[in-house]
């Protein structure tokens, strides 16, 4: 095993061109990833978090800098970065739950047959989901489609999984317990996670590091650590440290998030 | 009442939820209302209605020549499936719908394919349908008979015409409305291009290419039976316009009406067995149609 970091973002530019003009999303944002790591993207909406994410699926590519995962550059999407996105259409409506995760095992060549069924029940146990197996997604509620998302994305069991604000459509109580399961599905198996969201709240509550970006275009302000809890071992509160951070002396009166 | 007080302070209250929650039983509902919730007895009543209403009219009218009689026109149809006259030309009309349905389909699947790999095709695709769409088919029978002289190929070139540009528009905006979330899906799970089509493109474009499926075959099925109207017959049988045409000749007006009755029967056939069930079994299955 490499002693490396898992993931290597290296001085990276994203531009992304709309109509009238090239935006640029970030500007050479450097970090790294390292094994079994909960590594929090944080930043205000146009801090091209989102970007940075579809960078390391490897839907774009940087005009300047280079992205590694173990020690390779990215060449294009792969199922070695499994993605969970926001929205709930991300399941594909005409399969079942157990079909949606079999679908994406049996594409990408990982499994086949009975081993990707079994592979696909299994996750779909770990998120509670075995009951719901053959629903179809429209079937379900909000929280339990992003479930069936994360459980597709872990039955890959990728290198890392990416995480694009998979609970930001969510009601605040389910969200909330979609936070802690997530937890509990970390201290199970471990799993590297990349997860993009901008709730300072979220990113306390998920993260072991959390990369702080300011906004227009997107730049590194920090990279800071965090312990699960609201407080940082020295009698502070790690919300209101990142507030400071990201904004400064206009922190009076800035809505914290949206 | 005083203005500030607000509502008075009550005490807190904590329940222990235990007991299950039992059956509730159904309130009963009486027989007639049963029925009556049901949307097919409601239609079959109206059916019924109209029927007695036609035969009423019919029999105060008394002129078989202008207006025959609901039991009049159901024993014309009775009389011509026995004699074998309307299967006959029904089953030439079906033949000649299926060839010509099928080939606008293929025609179809053909240029969407190409529309949604190229930019120049979709130019192509969107340019000519939105000229031809509006064109009705029937329109283009005197060309297709200068072209293909009067004959089976001219009245299939016509339905190809009906059914290409429904189908074609309808699909290709499917492809288009196919959210970019699920294209990133097939990406990021390794689908090669020709997986994605089959596996993501074309399921989600569903419920659109059945949209065109179902319009298509209602434009084909009255341009052929206008079709056959004009045209008559093409070498020794005829189909079901042909049947309503000749009969009509005959001053036979009962069997005229049997003869429109089948076109619309069919017609009910196909739309409430053949695409309510395709509907049932995917889209609807599916989530994707209400």
């Amino acid at each position: 095993m490499t002693t490396g970091p898992l993931l290597e973002v290296d001085g990276v530019t994203l531009q992304y061109a709309t109509q009238q003009h090239l935006t640029t999303a970030t500007y050479r944002v450097g970090f790294q990833v390292l094994r079994s790591d909960r590594f929090v993207i944080l930043g205000p909406s146009g801090c091209g978090k989102s970007t940075i994410l579809k960078a390391v699926g490897g839907f774009v590519t940087p005009v300047e800098g280079r992205i590694l995962l173990r020690g390779r550059p990215i060449d294009g999407p792969g199922p070695d970065r499994a993605f969970v996105f926001q929205e709930f259409d991300q399941l594909l409506p005409w399969k079942t739950v157990r079909e949606n995760v079999t679908f994406a095992l049996t594409s990408s060549g990982t499994l086949a047959g009975k081993e990707a069924v079994d592979r696909a029940m299994h996750y779909i146990g770990k998120v509670n989901l075995t009951p719901f197996a053959d629903r179809y997604p429209h079937t379900l509620s909000g929280g339990m489609k992003q479930r069936v998302a994360i459980a597709r994305g872990m039955a890959m069991e990728p290198d890392i999984l990416l995480m694009d604000e998979p609970f930001a459509a969510l009601d605040a109580l389910t969200r909330s317990r979609m936070q802690e399961d997530l937890l509990e599905l970390w201290e199970e198996t471990r799993f590297t996670v990349l997860f993009v969201t901008h709730s300072i709240d979220e990113a306390v509550r998920i993260g072991n590091r959390i990369l702080l970006l300011s906004a227009h275009p997107g730049r590194v302000k920090a990279e800071i650590n965090s312990s699960g809890t609201d407080s940082d071992g020295r009698g502070g509160s790690i919300s209101d440290r990142i507030h400071a951070l990201l904004f400064g002396d206009e922190a009076e009166g800035d809505p914290s998030d949206g | 009442m005083a203005e500030t007080a607000g509502a008075p302070e009550r005490p807190e209250l904590f329940y222990e939820i235990t007991d299950t929650v039992g059956e509730v039983a159904p309130r009963p509902v009486g027989g007639w209302r049963r029925y009556w919730d049901s949307a097919t007895a409601r239609k079959i009543t109206l059916l019924a209605v109209l029927a007695v209403v036609w035969e009423g009219y019919g029999r105060w009218l008394d002129d078989a020549l202008l207006f025959p009689t609901f039991s009049a026109a159901v024993g014309a149809l009775a009389s011509s499936i026995a004699s074998g006259e309307l299967p006959g030309a029904a089953a030439f009309t079906i033949q000649l719908l299926l060839k010509g349905y099928a080939a606008g389909l293929v025609l179809a699947a053909i240029l969407t394919s190409v529309a949604s790999v190229t930019r120049i095709g979709a130019d192509f695709l969107e340019t000519v349908a939105s000229m031809f769409n509006p064109l009705p088919s029937i329109a283009m029978l005197p060309l297709a008979l200068i072209w293909f002289g009067i004959g089976e190929n001219a009245i299939i070139f016509v339905l190809i015409h009906a059914v290409l540009w429904a189908v074609a528009l309808n699909a290709h905006a499917g492809c288009r409305s196919v959210s970019p979330t699920l294209r990133m899906v097939g990406l990021n799970y390794g689908l090669s291009p020709f997986g994605y089509i089959r596996r993501i493109l074309l399921p989600g474009a569903f419920p659109s290419i059945l949209t065109g499926l179902k319009v298509g075959w209602a434009f084909a099925w009255r341009t052929l039976i206008a079709a056959e109207l004009v045209f008559g017959t093409t070498g020794g049988s005829g189909g079901l316009g042909w049947f309503i045409y000749n009969h009509r000749n005959q001053l036979n007006t009962a069997n005229v009406f049997a003869g429109l009755l089948t076109v619309i029967l069919f017609g009910l056939l196909v739309e409430n067995l053949i695409f309510k069930s395709i509907e049932n079994r995917t889209v609807r299955r599916w989530g994707m149609q209400a």
